[in-house]
């Protein structure tokens, strides 16, 4: 308007701007070259140790290692590691995009009761041997958590529809569902057998160990089919954590927007639980990284997130290998032991610019 | 140039109407229209109506077609939660609807709408960290940037200070006059109303009572119908009409 118009005619804006896109460039990048080594790491590490040489080779000329080395390598450790990076994606770009449309730190496929729906179905189908629709014996736990946790979706959305509902009660509804799926848990294990029991309780605590060929292809696909619906809805989905009004006066359309993505992120996460059980506080955790690292532009903000959550998973299927050597912790114990603590640190940091 | 007509327009939140039957003239573009009312007059409800966020009968009549045009609107929520800087934010706002990948003209632009607004130093500011003022004025470079043709903004200069009031309203008139914008400005300020715009429309209770040369509308007896109060209207000595409010009735 008066001084600072003329001072303004320099292009600083622009050069500030592309200095922060080029920064985050090379955060992503930083970010991928950590998963990388990680991946590495966790294929090296087991009852038999391979140094990162020798992965290296196996990985990129497989013929170059013992047939011994090959199969550990690719049959059955591959599976393993490349699933802890395709659930860690998914479950944080489910919360990420759940903070996103409901406008609350707090969201996440555990909060909003997703994955609680999920165990409940797996526990149908361990203890009772219930299958919600008829599959192969191999999928009933999985089908079964995959279509509780649509339903439990479903169920959140369909109630959000109702009037006066705003985006705030969502997220009660989605505790309200967290305790009526435990109460039901309990239920099941009070009429259950003990060996039953113990095979919910170890499905509940989540393990990448149950990962094989055919599942981590189903998971990666459907987290490569999701990924671009969601990125070509990039400006809009930023704009929404501008708020409704705002969002609305720029020509978003606010509540299409939230069903559509709702549904995809519901999916992503339905499936990464169905696999791997219950692993809680990716979906919290990596976008809140991702958020403290890029900001909210969705162009960063939606691949950090990705990255950000298989690289925390990939790292916790290290640590659950090395503090019990010989031992495998289930994942979801060594997120949980990782994650509160970080969660609280980032709670009460009140860092700026964290939400 | 642009030109605005509304025919007959309604809207209603469930069975309570909130606007009824507004008809006005052919707005011009190239100048500003003040939108005057008490609260609750239906002056918000008449932008998201115009902006089509509302549904009812009636038409908005753009160039005498109800085809869509470039509208763009400043509403009273800044909506400043978000991780972003001030610059992302306005470069969000043009970006709606584009290719996600930003070309060299939309950086220009979002420059060019800082800088008309005097707020290019804060660029690099987390728009979580600005004053009310800030904000509004980076909502209101939100508009701006989508180079409308149509600018509509509701009571862009509530949380500003006197300085920047006159500013932003100053910058207005330029605006539409140098890009043959019609910009409509929901204004409480009767007497910023009465040197910045050229057009004044008044709303009470969702009807329009009056709508013309703002210097004709708003007048003693206007205010004392409308906002219920004693006033005069007084030359200043370089001419420009001042407002003097005497008492409420």
């Amino acid at each position: 308007m008066t001084t600072e118009t003329i001072a303004a005619d320099t292009p600083q804006g622009r050069d500030f701007y592309r200095a922060l896109v080029i920064r985050r460039q090379l955060i992503l990048a930083a970010l991928v070259l950590a998963l990388s080594l990680s991946l590495c790491v966790d294929l090296a590490l087991g009852p038999a140790r391979f140094g990162l040489g020798e992965v290296i080779a196996g990985l990129i000329t497989p013929d170059a290692v013992s047939q011994q080395v090959r199969v550990i390598l690719w049959e059955i450790r591959m599976p393993v590691a490349l699933m802890a990076l395709v659930v860690g994606a998914s479950l944080s770009v489910a919360g990420a995009q759940m903070q996103t449309i409901l406008s609350n730190p707090l969201a996440s496929p555990f909060t909003l009761g997703i994955s609680a729906g999920a165990s409940f179905g797996a526990a149908l189908a361990l203890a009772f041997g219930v299958a919600i629709i008829p599959a192969a014996i191999e999928y009933v736990v999985p089908i079964n958590a995959f279509a509780m946790a649509m339903v439990t979706a479903f169920l959140i959305h369909a109630l959000s529809l109702r009037r006066g509902v705003t985006i705030e009660t969502i997220v009660l509804l989605g505790i309200a569902m967290v305790f009526i799926f435990n109460s039901l848990m309990a239920l099941i294990q009070f009429f259950a057998s003990q060996q039953a029991v113990a095979a919910v309780v170890f499905w509940t605590l989540g393990s990448l160990t149950k990962a094989t060929w055919p599942k981590l292809w189903i998971a990666a696909g459907v987290l490569a089919a999701v990924l671009p619906l969601l990125a070509r809805h990039g400006w809009a989905l930023t704009a929404m954590r501008l708020g409704d009004a705002k969002a609305e006066s720029l020509g978003v359309k606010p509540r299409a927007l939230r069903l559509e993505v709702l549904v995809l992120v519901s999916l992503l996460a339905a499936i990464a639980v169905a696999f791997v059980g219950t692993i809680g506080f990716i979906g919290l955790v990596g976008p809140h990284i991702a958020r403290l690292l890029l900001g909210e532009d969705q162009r960063f903000f939606l691949p950090g997130a990705a990255l950000c959550g298989a690289l925390i998973l990939s790292v916790g299927s290290v640590l659950s290998k090395v503090i019990i050597p010989g031992t495998i912790i289930p994942i979801g114990i060594i997120t949980s032991l990782v994650g509160i603590p970080f969660f609280l640190f980032l709670v009460l940091s009140h860092k700026k610019a964290s939400w | 140039m642009v030109t605005l007509r509304l025919d007959r327009l309604s809207a209603r939140y469930g069975r309570q109407p909130i606007l009824t039957e507004i008809t006005t003239p052919s707005l011009e573009g190239g100048q500003v229209v003040a939108l005057l009312g008490p609260n609750a007059a239906g002056k918000s409800t008449l932008f998201r109506r115009i902006l089509g966020l509302l549904k009812g009968k009636g038409e908005v009549l753009i160039d005498g077609a109800t085809a869509e045009r470039p509208v763009a609107y400043m509403p009273q929520e800044t909506g400043a939660k978000a991780v972003l800087t001030v610059y992302e934010s306005v470069l969000l706002a043009r970006m709606q609807g584009r290719a996600l990948k930003v070309a060299a003209e939309d950086l220009a632009r979002v420059d060019s709408a800082l800088a008309e607004l005097g707020i290019a130093a804060l660029g690099e500011r987390d728009i979580g960290d600005l004053s009310g003022g800030q904000r509004q004025l980076v909502s209101a470079a939100q508009a701006l940037v989508q180079e409308p043709e149509i600018l509509m903004l509701d009571e862009p200069t509530s949380a500003l200070d006197l300085h920047r009031q006159i500013g932003l309203l100053t910058v207005l008139r330029r605006l539409a006059r140098e890009r043959q914008m019609l910009i409509l400005v929901a204004l409480h300020d009767l007497g910023h109303a009465l040197r910045f715009t050229d057009q004044a429309m008044v709303l009470e209770g969702g009807r329009l009572i009056a709508c013309g040369p703002t210097d004709q509308v708003v007048t003693p007896e206007l205010l004392r119908r409308v906002y219920r109060v004693e006033s005069r209207i007084e030359a200043c000595s370089k001419g420009w009409p001042q407002l003097i409010v005497e008492e409420a009735i």
